[in-house]
């Protein structure tokens, strides 16, 4: 074991290098890319056995990735945002080939508008696909979550692809000490490649990834896919228990922080929820009863934890870092699921907030922990609500003004140089 | 030309190693196709599949196969085949599988993901010099969903997002020199009615190693519109005609396997499918017709003497 200081990124490489993956199917992104650059010079020096393949898209790359996997050798490879979008359809198809690999997703908002900055809009997108999604939110976390992943993908009850989700830029490239695991330990922990029955031999020839003909067949599969992707939540709970006793650092399916007695809670995903771990220390200290849950595992949802940890308390704030147009945060809608007809359920209040990296400040989770407290005394929760603060729109004011007066000066310049066109006539 | 084990017809396989009773249309050319070559090929191969019409041969619980199958995507085959070629690859060099139980990749697509969806895919595959065999069965249309145009479609063909007076206003792409372009290891052109001529082809092209592609025309009853029966009449008139030149692309050259000494008048070909009856009838589109005679005498002009 060795403490090193390494970015999120660095961590998802060395996670892959100590589940001594054959094989990475890859493609670069803002602000994944380091992880590929990182696997792709230890190949090079020789450092690490297998091969990294840059394909010329991600749709390839999810392809490559799912066709290497069920041909039989272990799999790793990584993408972000627009990426991950363009590779959808990929997405759904390899976890219906049920092939088990681990993808990292690196979290950056969606276009339109164009950004480079985290929210979890582009990982929802993948909510449905059959890909079990497992968050982080720390650097130590990605390198833990990534051989965890590892064992639930390949575990006989469940043989589906994982992707593992650390927020970009405050994880990605934010360094933090980290321990990597002893190699001898790590590659004992996470095991050989199974290929079990799903594999391409010249002896044993298998069609796989047929079609099939009507809704009966269909539903049998698509059905065994989900109830796979349901095992695999004792599963974790028994591989993520595994790796605390080998390595002493806890994961299970959601993080409580000082949440027993609370009467109140924050429910986040992804690196965020370190700020909220902080309002929640300064609230405690004047006396508040708050905590904080964090589900790391959204795909399987972990339903009954969720609803162990939170169906007691008053109010709880459910801080979203996405948006579903039309509807409002995604993990409001999942968690309200969670507690629905629990007896004398909490109030639910909804926020959304660090769209495209903006910042959840202090102050904001302050006025939060307000909003719950009054909403108890109201006895009914506040509409949702759009983090927003006057400062920021002034400065929005601002650059529109200045978007306003380009436009107009570039259309008075136009009319001049028409006014000249036509005097030279 | 090179040694071949295939001098004349009765030297071609007798066994029909791909199964019967697929849901291809009555008289479908690129079954034909598929027959031969896949008696060539042998059942050390993995076909990997993007959406067309032969994404129906593999139904579960049921394929024609004797070796393994994979379906993809659309636009992805060429990236799956990348996938399984990578990981035999591994295997075969950590020694985890012995090498007779290594696979030839061959990629199938019918012309809708070959000269369209896919090709970026498939240029990437070239970039990589992957070791791959691509089969594309081209019907010059979106055959599956009902022969909707696609790049594959020829000049003034009829198609059912075609179907005014002139036809199809575009022109079939050039994929055979979009291929030999890159210098792969291996390109040509086959058809199933012209079973000696291919045979050569897909042995060549199997015992290379590298980037190799094979389109096969595949005349098309339902979607070129005329009786099954035609298919093989219309298959050795699309070669007689010059309107699908044999061709190789090998070391560099480019090489013709079959010159018609005499070429038929197009209309030979055309006027046996009913997606070019509008060139006939109710009068006889003559400017239309001396255009699609005068593209195919232009290519003709100077290769005849290779």
């Amino acid at each position: 074991m060795t403490r090193q200081l390494l970015t999120g990124n660095g961590a998802a490489a060395w996670a892959a290098r100590l589940a001594k993956v054959d094989y990475v199917p890859a493609f670069p992104i803002t602000p994944q890319t380091e992880i590929i650059e990182t696997l792709s010079a230890w190949f090079d020096n020789g450092e690490i056995p297998g091969r990294m393949t840059t394909l010329e898209s991600e749709q390839s790359m999810i392809t490559a990735a799912g066709a290497a996997a069920i041909t039989g050798v272990r799999v790793f490879t990584a993408t972000s945002s627009q990426g991950l979008l363009y590779g959808m359809e990929m997405l759904y198809t390899v976890a219906g080939w049920r092939a088990p690999f681990v993808m990292i997703n690196v979290s950056r908002g969606l276009s339109a508008p164009l950004t480079l900055e985290p929210d979890h809009n582009d990982i929802l997108a993948a909510r449905d696909s059959g890909f079990l999604q497992i968050h982080c939110a720390t650097c130590q976390e990605v390198l833990d979550s990534t051989l965890i992943a590892y064992r639930l993908a390949e575990h006989e009850k469940v043989r589906l692809p994982v992707i593992v989700n650390q927020d970009g830029f405050y994880l990605s490239f934010t360094r933090e000490p980290v321990e990597i695991p002893d190699p001898a330990l790590a590659a004992r922990f996470v095991g050989q490649f199974d290929p079990e029955n799903t594999q391409l031999r010249a002896s044993a020839p298998t069609s796989q990834a047929v079609a099939v003909l009507g809704g009966s067949p269909y539903s049998y599969f698509r059905y065994e896919l989900h109830l796979a992707a349901q095992q695999a939540l004792d599963v974790y709970d028994e591989v993520a228990a595994e790796f605390a006793e080998q390595f002493g650092r806890d994961y299970s399916a959601i993080e409580s922080y000082r949440i027993d007695d609370a009467e109140f809670a924050f429910v986040m995903m992804g690196c965020f929820a370190t700020k909220a771990k902080e309002a929640v220390d300064r609230l405690r200290d004047i006396g508040w009863r708050i905590g904080l849950v964090r589900p790391r595992l959204l795909r399987p949802f972990p339903e009954q934890a969720l609803h162990d940890a939170l169906a007691d308390k008053k109010a709880i704030a459910i801080i979203d870092q996405n948006i579903s147009m039309g509807k409002g945060g995604v993990l409001h809608t999942e968690v309200a699921s969670a507690l629905y007809g629990a007896k004398a359920a909490p109030l639910l209040t909804s926020y959304i907030g660090g769209l495209g990296g903006r910042d959840i400040s202090q102050e904001e989770l302050f006025e939060i922990a307000n909003q719950l407290k009054q909403a108890v005394e109201k006895g009914s929760a506040p509409p949702p609500r759009l983090l927003y603060t006057a400062g920021e729109l002034r400065e929005m004011r601002k650059l529109q003004a200045i978007a306003h007066v380009e436009r107009q000066e570039l259309k008075l310049g136009e009319e001049s140089d028409n006014d000249q066109g036509e005097g030279n006539d | 030309m090179t040694e071949t084990a295939f001098r004349r017809m009765k030297d071609l396989p007798s066994t029909r190693l791909l199964g019967t009773g697929t849901p291809m249309c009555a008289g479908c050319g690129g079954l034909l196709a598929l027959h031969e070559i896949y008696d060539i090929l042998g059942e050390k191969t993995v076909f990997i599949n993007a959406a067309g019409c032969m994404t129906l041969l593999s139904v579960y619980p049921f394929t024609p196969f004797r070796g393994s199958w994979l379906y993809t995507s659309m636009a992805s085959a060429p990236a799956g085949a990348q996938g399984v070629r990578d990981a035999l690859d591994i295997l075969l060099e950590q020694k985890r599988i012995s090498a007779d139980e290594d696979l030839q990749t061959v990629v199938l697509t019918g012309d809708g993901s070959a000269y369209g969806m896919g090709l970026s895919a498939t240029s990437g595959a070239i970039d990589r010099n992957l070791d791959f065999l691509y089969i594309c069965y081209d019907n010059e249309g979106y055959g599956n969903t009902g022969q909707q145009f696609s790049e594959a479609t020829p000049h003034a063909a009829k198609t059912s997002t075609s179907s005014g007076p002139r036809g199809f206003p575009g022109f079939k792409k050039d994929l055979f020199d979009i291929w030999a372009a890159n210098r792969p290891a291996y390109v040509a052109t086959v058809i199933g009615t012209e079973p000696l001529d291919l045979a050569r082809k897909i042995e060549k092209a199997k015992n290379m190693k590298g980037p190799r592609l094979i389109i096969a025309l595949a005349p098309c009853p339902t979607g070129w519109d005329y009786d099954p029966k035609e298919t093989v009449e219309i298959g050795k008139l699309a070669v007689k005609t010059g309107v699908w030149p044999l061709k190789e692309y090998i070391d560099g050259k480019v090489v013709h396997t079959k010159i018609p000494r005499q070429r038929k008048p197009v209309e030979e070909y055309l006027q046996k499918q009913g997606r070019f009856a509008h060139l006939f009838k109710p009068e006889r589109n003559e400017k239309l017709l001396a255009e699609i005679q005068q593209r195919i005498d232009v290519y003709w002009e100077g290769i005849s003497n290779e």
